[in-house]
């Protein structure tokens, strides 16, 4: 059986939308991956742990409230500190582009903001999971 | 550290690692299994199955954090479907269980059922396996919604729950045949809904037609998962089972019936994936699927000659 590619989706922090997420998770089981969706309001440490328990390939964090800037280098870190270093970390959500390089800088491997068509962020992950 | 001394040292890292190894058929599953296989047996698996939208997950959720506060330590392999056309899935269980998530006594995976049509995932034994020798005292196996004949979730389990609700009406009729039969313990969810006492009626009245539970009548049992009403009671069930398994026998009988079907499957699979290797590869094939299409021979004498080449 070939390898099938797991995405953790994931809600951080205090915002209660997750349309976006839930489009987001749809259009990857669409491209053939195992999407795991935990939810709103899940702390670093819960995401990180899930991801840990799930073995997932991909951790994909959405965020509309603004705090992306703390809490999305927040997850790289921890997950940095499980030994979990070949796990993929992308972001999306409502995100000024003055944002992103510092995002990336910190671990963040792509940003997608609105308006991205859901086929990209398949296929940046198919080509960039480890 | 090997991964197999990790997972034995409960390391939930090497759980979930070996899990994904024996999902995905890496070759070093089979390895792992053969070491773990000895420090497993020890947890009791329970299997939660029920319709879609009755509530499995929260009332996993609640039985499992019931568990805790007993001081035992719970595994959760909780099942979703998968896509037949892209092979994609989307694994939501957890959403119900996030209280759990970091909880150092309780490991949760969920998997997608890849092509299996019983209601479980295509791993869910060697799943429990790992979690088993892993340490976790308590395995629950959470299936995907079932309609009438998913009913694998018996074979891997040592008492099942099937969750009904109130008011889906003529419902009922339809389980008759099905998920009834494999029921150690009804638990009626959502049950501050109207309906109740019909369903319980008509529950209580159809085991009074079965001749079949000389020695234990699953007991019909009432919750409100999400207000966490009734777990205790649940488990209270569970626990007269546990028992019932082992005063009667029964828990030896459904184990060796367990271990005669795990042999048979995973030979039914190495003999499966020979013939593809050895067999059906070659240009040979070919040519016998185009002279049976051709009507020079036909189906059973091919297969017999090719089983006679294969066993020489």
């Amino acid at each position: 059986m070939e390898k099938r590619i797991r995405v953790l989706v994931a809600k951080p922090g205090l915002d209660g939308h997750d349309r976006g997420a839930k489009v987001v998770a749809r259009a990857l089981r669409d491209a053939g991956f195992e999407v795991i969706y935990t939810g709103l309001r899940q702390t670093p440490e819960q995401i990180v742990e899930a991801a840990l328990q799930e073995d997932v390939n991909v951790v994909a964090l959405s965020l509309l409230s603004g705090a992306h800037n703390h809490l999305f280098p927040r997850v790289v870190e921890m997950c940095k500190q499980k030994g979990m270093d070949d796990v993929l970390i992308v972001g999306g959500g409502v995100i000024p582009d003055a944002d992103i390089p510092g995002l990336k800088a910190a671990g963040v491997a792509a940003v997608f903001t609105p308006g991205t068509p859901t086929s990209n962020i398949a296929e940046f992950i198919k080509a960039n999971v480890k | 550290m090997n991964i197999v001394a990790e997972v034995l040292a409960g390391s939930k890292r090497a759980v979930a690692r070996a899990i994904t190894a024996v999902e995905n058929e890496y070759d070093e599953a089979a390895g792992i299994i053969k070491q773990l296989y000895p420090h497993t047996g020890k947890a009791h698996v329970i299997g939660i199955t029920g319709s879609p939208g009755t509530g499995k997950s929260t009332l996993t959720d609640k039985l499992a954090k019931e568990y805790r506060r007993l001081g035992k330590t719970v595994g959760i392999i909780a099942i979703d479907p998968t896509s037949p056309f892209s092979g994609g899935a989307i694994l939501g269980d957890r959403i119900r269980m996030n209280e759990l998530t970091l909880d150092e006594g309780v490991f949760i995976r969920s998997m997608g059922t890849r092509g299996s049509l019983g209601g479980l995932s295509r791993k869910t034994a060697e799943a429990v396996k790992i979690m088993d020798a892993s340490g976790k005292d308590i395995i629950f196996i959470e299936t995907v919604g079932v309609g009438q004949s998913e009913v694998d979730v018996i074979k891997a389990a040592d008492t099942t729950i099937v969750v009904l609700v109130p008011g889906l009406g003529d419902d009922i009729q339809a389980i008759k045949a099905g998920i009834l039969e494999i029921a150690d313990i009804f638990a009626i969810n959502k049950a501050d809904r109207d309906g109740v006492e019909r369903l319980n009626t008509e529950i209580e009245m159809m085991l009074d037609l079965n001749q079949a539970m000389v020695d234990w009548r699953p007991p019909v049992k009432r919750t409100v998962a999400s207000k966490g009403e009734g777990i205790t009671e649940l488990i209270a069930a569970v626990g007269d089972h546990v028992d019932h398994l082992h005063q009667s026998g029964h828990l030896t009988v459904r184990r060796t019936e367990r271990t005669r079907n795990e042999l048979l499957a995973l030979l039914d699979e190495q003999i499966g994936r020979y013939v593809l290797k050895n067999i059906t590869s070659g240009g040979q094939f070919d040519a016998l699927v185009a002279s049976v299409q051709n009507r020079e021979q036909d189906p059973y004498s091919v297969v017999a000659n090719l089983l006679r080449q294969m066993l020489r």
